[in-house]
């Protein structure tokens, strides 16, 4: 089928009530402290996402036996207004190196606290390469992939 | 706007099941898509309501008839599971922020 639908970027915002330095040094070096751990690639609960904080820094999950998983990468690192991270995940949670969906999250000073606003983007090119996706909607079994999804999303 | 809960309440009916079976072979009108169904034809456009609400399928005019589609990515899906997974996320992100600096001034 030709027709592609294009998803519209994923948008969060929230206020903190914490100065902006703080803020963002929570959400990058402090990453691995509120990380869902029901969204952990390892799947165990010591394992935790660490960012390098620098441009090209990696950004990947590391596992209690010392293993690294791939998540993404730092593609700009502008403290502490703005960090923009390359998300290297396929729809069933596999690094693709050739894959890059960005996260782009800013932190602006709002009264005592901050506003951080997240956007999550060019999620079509995750469509573009998902075969395994594609795959696990039209097998027999297609509903499972998403109804596991579900589950992941709701045990929170 | 799309969400997880909003997706899976969509997909937990076996005749919105069945709709999306029968789109994945391409783009139909209602008409099309309702023949051979055990249910009455404004059933399935109440169905495909609820299933465009959730962002899995989409629709156009062609003349006088709306062609309806799925996304063959399945992105809708997608999409709101990740809508969900930043909430989720941040909420935990905001929370831990506000604690680390609440130690801090102590």
């Amino acid at each position: 089928m030709s027709t592609q639908i294009r998803p519209a970027p994923v948008r969060k915002s929230i206020f903190v009530d914490a100065p902006q330095a703080h803020a963002f040094e929570v959400f990058t070096d402090g990453i691995g402290r509120w990380w869902p751990k029901t969204h952990k690639i390892g799947g165990s609960d010591l394992d935790k996402p660490v960012i390098e904080p620098r441009a090209g820094g990696r950004w990947y999950q590391l596992s209690a036996d010392g293993s690294e998983c791939e998540v993404g990468k730092v593609l700009e690192w502008n403290p502490p207004a703005r960090v923009l991270l390359a998300w290297q995940l396929t729809a069933d949670w596999t690094y693709d190196p050739d894959l890059i969906t960005e996260v782009e999250v800013t932190f602006a000073p709002e009264g005592s606290g901050t506003r951080v606003d997240l956007e999550h983007r060019h999620l079509e090119r995750i469509g573009e390469r998902a075969d395994t996706m594609r795959e696990a909607i039209d097998s027999p079994n297609g509903w499972g992939l998403l109804l596991r999804l579900y589950s992941e999303a709701s045990a929170e | 706007m799309a969400n997880a809960a909003r997706v899976f309440a969509a997909l937990n009916d076996p005749t919105r099941r069945a709709v999306l079976e029968r789109l994945r072979a391409g783009p139909k009108p209602v008409g099309e898509i309702a023949r051979g169904l055990p249910v009455t034809r404004p059933a399935v456009s109440q169905h495909l309501k609820v299933l465009k609400e959730a962002g899995l399928v989409d629709d156009r005019s062609q003349g006088t008839r709306r062609i309806y589609q799925i996304d063959p990515n399945g992105l809708g899906a997608l999409r709101a599971w990740l809508d969900q997974f930043w909430s989720d996320a941040l909420n935990a992100f905001a929370a831990e922020a506000e604690r680390a600096e609440k130690k801090e001034k102590e």
